[in-house]
């Protein structure tokens, strides 16, 4: 459009120079991120077919390494893992977010002081997160000693050191973390709902329950579908919390894709199977982000 | 976000009312306990945390857990303290906001208002690529950062931190110009302004609130991040976070949860402290974030 503009035509080397200028400041990130994003894809995709094993090598191997991740018992750990983690996580998060959402909508005082306070976490690392959650778990110092001190005996809650309830707590604090975040976009979704449709509806005999099930709720849907996707996303991309919480354990209970991918590509030397277990983390996230962004530039254009 | 109006249609009981604001406060106080007790613990003596009660006040405070972890404390092989991975991480972060934020603000500009056929195409691929896992780049990364000879340093990670931010940052700057009127570029298009006049002298004045946004959704992410620092720095030049997690759960002999809790608390105190003075941005942010325009 307005680089062609033919009112600024004229063959002189400025005028064209100042044509091809947007491109040529656009052109060091699209290197970028033609080399650096895509570039990189594509090589840890071939490396995901060779027999790479400490170093990277280039003898193609078939899908070899694919079908040896799909054999090994971690990794079906992780997999699993990140099935219960995923769901419960984004379940949990929605259910919260939403119900601190709506309990904040009715008009309550000190809603200024609140909303920082659920929203807080957010601000935190994973590592600080995952830190402090460590200690609060532990049965010798944390939830589980306060208890007994305070005469409760027979409290039990030692999930941590559990194989089968540990990631339970990789959801506990992730949950901290992140449900705030949510409350706060679907707290923008209700502010943006029209109040004159919620009083014509009123006027009609319409209960407020009533009114949230039929009205507000189906008006949160892009509410409903940004939390689904940032939530995926980040459970998808879990790393640094499993790292500081468990360190992936007991054992490896508590492993995750992300750090099955960096333990086998780093610490165990089995580069191959560490890029095939990337790709699959890749092609998960993009089976949920691509139709997302695809309707959303769709719908701005 | 916008003030409930006055009349609202959703009317409350006395009953209701009492219920809910019990259940916000109980919340409150779900979110805030875990720092809250940190903070406590991290003013007490060893013995207290260990042989006490962790909710109870410190009976002897003490700000020597705080000396430790800032100076002293055993990081990996080193007696440093956090306070040369406290500075490694500043070094890092400054930079890397700057420059992506600019590399954003720019690429913004020329996608929203000199619009070239594929742009919607290049926008698309850019912004495909804030959202894949990184570890799909691990492993070529540490290749590119040995042969650049940049690997383990807080170069490094600045490269890393910039090539993977400025897809945030387009998208923050691309939508917000998006609405800027293109007709005050036209005019001053014909007025004789050129590519870079028009970017000082109109859109710049203007970006204020985004360029706020942009810095601190980036400076959080940078701030935070682990996984690189991890891979590309681990050792000298670690970032906070990874120095961090070397304190807490690599110490050897006795466990002094103290100090731990006192670093937990340092590397967290920056992007808090952003969170405290720019709260309301940093929400637009994350709104921005989730790829609303």
């Amino acid at each position: 459009m307005a680089a062609t503009d033919p009112m600024l035509g004229g063959a002189d080397f400025r005028t064209r120079l100042q044509n091809w200028l947007p491109k040529i400041v656009l052109a060091p990130s699209f290197a970028v991120m033609v080399i650096f994003v895509y570039g990189f894809i594509a090589f840890t995709v071939y490396l995901s077919f060779t027999g790479s094993r400490m170093l990277p090598s280039f003898d193609l191997v078939g899908f070899q390494n694919y079908e040896r991740l799909f054999r090994i018992r971690e990794w079906d750990t992780a997999v699993t893992n990140l099935a219960i983690f995923a769901s419960l996580y984004i379940i949990i998060c929605t259910i919260i977010g939403l119900m601190l959402a709506i309990l904040l909508d009715q008009k309550i005082r000190g809603e200024g002081l609140l909303r920082p306070i659920f929203l807080y976490p957010m601000a935190l690392s994973f590592i600080v997160t995952g830190t402090a959650w460590k200690w609060f778990l532990d049965p010798a110092i944390g939830i589980e000693n306060t208890m007994h001190l305070w005469g409760w005996a027979s409290f039990e809650f030692n999930w941590i050191k559990d194989r089968e309830m540990a990631i339970y707590t990789i959801v506990i604090a992730a949950v901290w973390q992140s449900s705030g975040f949510v409350m706060a976009m679907f707290l923008a979704g209700l502010r943006g709902i029209d109040n004159e449709i919620l009083k014509a509806a009123q006027m009609d005999g319409a209960s407020t329950f009533q009114m949230y099930r039929r009205i507000i709720l189906p008006q949160l849907r892009p509410a409903f579908l940004s939390a689904f996707v940032i939530l995926s996303h980040l459970a998808i991309k879990s790393y640094d919390l499993v790292i500081a919480l468990t360190g992936g354990g007991p054992g490896n209970a508590t492993a995750l894709p992300a750090t099955f991918m960096y333990s086998y590509t780093f610490t165990r030397n089995q580069m191959g199977i560490g890029a095939s277990s990337a790709v699959i983390m890749l092609m998960t996230i993009a089976a949920i982000m691509v139709p997302y962004l695809y309707a959303e530039l769709r719908e701005k254009k | 976000m916008a003030i409930a109006s006055a009349d609202s249609a959703i009317k409350t009981s006395k009953v209701a009312r009492t219920f809910i604001y019990l259940v916000l406060l109980l919340f409150a106080l779900f979110y805030l306990l875990p720092f809250g007790i940190m903070l406590v613990n991290s003013l007490k003596p060893l013995e207290e945390i260990t042989g006490g009660n962790m909710i109870a006040l410190p009976q002897q405070w003490t700000i020597e857990p705080w000396l430790s972890a800032w100076s002293t404390a055993q990081i990996g092989v080193e007696p440093t303290g956090l306070r040369p991975y406290f500075i490694n991480s500043i070094a890092m972060a400054v930079p890397a906001v700057a420059i992506s934020t600019i590399a954003g603000a720019l690429n913004g500009y020329v996608l929203t208002k000199w619009h070239f056929r594929g742009a919607t195409w290049i926008f698309g691929l850019l912004l495909f690529s804030c959202f894949i896992p990184f570890q799909i780049v691990l492993i070529p990364m540490a290749r590119i950062l040995g042969i650049l000879n940049i690997s383990g340093t807080t170069y490094g990670l600045i490269l890393v931190h910039v090539v993977y931010g400025i897809g945030f940052s387009t998208l923050y700057f691309r939508n917000y110009y998006a609405a800027f009127p293109t007709e005050l570029v036209r005019a001053a298009q014909i007025d004789g302004a050129g590519f870079f006049q028009i970017f000082w002298r109109i859109m710049l004045p203007s970006s204020g609130p985004i360029i706020a946004v942009c810095c601190i959704w980036q400076f959080t992410n940078i701030w935070n991040d682990f996984l690189f620092g991890a891979s590309f720095a681990s050792g000298g030049a670690a970032p906070m976070t990874v120095a961090l997690n070397n304190l807490v759960n690599s110490s050897t002999g006795v466990r002094e949860y103290n100090v731990h809790f006192a670093g937990a608390i340092m590397a967290a105190a920056p992007t808090l402290l952003v969170y405290i003075v720019a709260g309301r941005y940093f929400v637009r942010g994350l709104m921005a974030g989730s790829v609303k325009g």
